[in-house]
């Protein structure tokens, strides 16, 4: 038992109720809204170094011994990603100071943000399939006010788009839950991972893994993205950036809980297939970045690109395809986070997402145009930045387990992303500045320190591998270990 | 009766697919409703239907109902309450904004 696995979860929602009731005070938010993300930041490193020495982490909620309580458990992975999550969400924060607009602001902006984290943390921190969907929902309903906060007729459109896809996958979600509880009669992950080994994953219980993954698919933009390029290029920079680089990736950390933890038992169908729809996502996201010429649209289909890649680690199903996965998940949380920061600046600045209408950024602004270079390298995996050491591994483990096809995949496709994102900087960057300073559409004074930081994480995240790969190594063992999840939250006694 | 519920089940998918597919937002919007309306349903048929007494202390029956799908139930029917009330003042507001609720027609509004 240890409370700081609620933490969390339970923080950004205090400091979000706080918000709302002084709504009108939005010092008040802003300074809330820090600090309750810079306390996520430390519990989620102690939280590292707690598990780190002393093994899982868990939280029976009421004292409910599981199975019949809800239980919290915080893996080496969960505690990675909810790092992430923390840095990339009080970098966002203060990127949001500066462009979100006093409009937004006052329509509980902030409020909603935190609320969406709180979604995400508890996704990762859950260790029960009906509160994983409770999570996805305070998650969702966030990000569909957010969506749709501001009120264009683009957003609007596209978040009605957005809201039936996820309505309908949720059903889906639901669907799947109550055939899984039918067949095991438990909802509790670590209980469902030891019911599902006694009697055996058979025909029906892998139809239901395939079910599962479907749903979980349509949220990780895993090959059913078609809804994710209209309804990410909507929304402001900000919001996007949170999107891209958090709610997919919530996606991503439940298909693998599931089928490390759950649906482990036959791989050549389920982890097969994962490979197969990785794969395609791969190829189909890098031939929508190589060919669009808007900016919002060549990164948006960059997320597709990197959902795939990061399942392709999964789908290996070895240690050091695992450790690739985790790796790269870390990396592209911050580095996606990063690019569409940087592609909100650069709209900022130009008024408009259109390749063929600007030039000679570089004569102006230097600084923004080496960030994006940077930004762009580390996206491709190029060393000593930080994608390169994830792609060794994830390719490594495709080798390893034989998917040689996938393995070339996931390269070629890299390959792609780099002349994507080359296209990108060469015609904002290079050429004629047809821009003088006095013609832009707005500043970018004090966008430079989120972008900076967040550049500065991609490339010690390269550079410093010796010093974060153990922890790494750790959340991939433990993945690929079950017990040790079903231990920590059933109790030795069990 | 667990198989008359399924059925039951069944039919709530065909008719919220249907008006899912349909062109109009507010009978998608229904569809959706629907559509979750069949999937509590199917929790409590999943479940297992009445096959026993209450589940209190101090009652004296052989076999107790399984109350974990209702409390499951519960919970998404706020959730689904939630979700569509904000998805039905959304479309209204869309509306107002785009002058239509043909979703044909809502792909046609410009980009800007």
């Amino acid at each position: 038992m240890n409370n700081l696995v609620i933490l969390p979860v339970i923080i950004p929602i205090i400091a979000g109720l706080l918000m709302v009731i002084f709504r009108k005070n939005i010092g008040f938010h802003r300074w809330a809204g820090i600090l309750a993300l810079f306390s996520l930041l430390l519990v989620s490193l102690l939280l590292i170094f707690q598990i780190d020495s002393s093994g899982i982490q868990t939280l029976q909620a009421g004292g409910w011994k599981a199975p019949y309580g809800i239980s919290f458990a915080a893996d080496m992975f969960a505690a990675l990603l909810l790092l992430c999550t923390s840095v990339v969400a009080l970098l966002c924060f203060l990127y949001a100071f500066r462009t979100i607009g006093r409009e937004r602001e006052e329509h509980y902006f902030y409020p909603l943000f935190l609320f969406l984290i709180a979604g995400v943390n508890g996704s990762f921190l859950t260790g029960d399939l009906f509160h994983l969907f409770v999570c996805f929902e305070v998650m969702l309903i966030a990000s569909y006010v957010l969506i749709s906060l501001g009120g264009t007729r683009v957003q609007l459109r596209e978040s009605l788009k957005y809201i039936l896809v996820n309505v309908v996958s949720s059903s889906l979600f639901l669907v799947a839950v109550a055939y899984l509880y039918a067949l095991t009669g438990t909802l509790n992950l670590a209980h469902l991972s030891v019911v599902v080994a006694e009697i055996g994953q058979d025909g029906l219980m892998t139809t239901v893994a395939l079910l599962f993954l479907l749903v979980f698919s349509i949220k990780a933009a895993l090959f059913l993205f078609f809804w994710l390029p209209e309804s990410y290029s909507a929304p402001p920079a900000v919001v996007a950036a949170v999107f891209a680089a958090l709610l997919t990736k919530v996606g991503i950390y439940t298909i693998f809980r599931m089928f490390t933890l759950i649906f482990y038992h036959e791989p050549q169908i389920t982890h097969q297939l994962i490979g197969v729809l990785g794969a395609v996502t791969m190829v189909l996201g890098a031939c929508g970045a190589a060919a669009f010429s808007d900016m919002k649209k060549i990164l948006t289909y960059n997320v597709i690109v990197g959902a795939g890649f990061v399942i392709a680690g999964l789908a290996s199903f070895t240690v050091d395809g695992m450790t690739g996965s985790v790796f790269y998940l870390v990396h592209d949380i911050l580095v996606k986070a990063l690019i569409f920061l940087l592609g909100g600046a650069i709209i900022r600045l130009t008024g408009t997402s259109k390749l063929n209408e600007m030039s000679g950024l570089i004569r102006n602004h230097p600084y923004l145009g080496w960030l994006f270079f940077t930004a762009a390298l580390a996206l491709a995996g190029i060393p000593p930045l930080s994608g390169f050491l994830g792609k060794i591994f994830i390719t490594k483990g495709a080798f390893q387990s034989e998917y040689y096809w996938l393995g070339a995949v996931g390269l070629a496709s890299s390959l792609m992303v780099l002349y994507s994102l080359m296209k990108v900087f060469m015609n904002v960057f290079w050429g004629e500045t047809t821009m003088s300073k006095g013609m832009e559409k707005g500043s970018i004074k004090g966008l430079m320190f989120p972008i900076s930081g967040l550049t500065v994480l991609s490339v010690l995240l390269g550079i410093g591998a010796e010093v974060i790969l153990p922890y790494i190594r750790l959340a991939a063992e433990t993945l690929l270990a079950p017990s040790l999840y079903i231990e920590a939250v059933l109790g030795l006694g069990d | 009766m667990e198989t008359l519920m399924s059925l039951l089940v069944g039919l709530f998918f065909t008719i919220g697919t249907y008006l899912i597919l349909s062109k109009n937002l507010l009978r998608i919007i229904l569809g959706t409703s629907i559509i979750t309306h069949g999937v509590h349903l199917l929790i409590l048929t999943m479940g297992g239907l009445k096959n026993g007494g209450p589940p209190l202390l101090g009652e004296s029956f052989a076999a107790f109902t399984d109350s974990l799908p209702q409390a499951l139930i519960l919970t998404s029917i706020v959730i689904n309450f939630a979700v569509t009330a904000l998805f039905l003042v959304l479309s209204y507001r869309a509306y107002k904004a785009l002058g239509t609720v043909d979703v044909e027609q809502l792909r046609e509004v410009d980009n800007e």
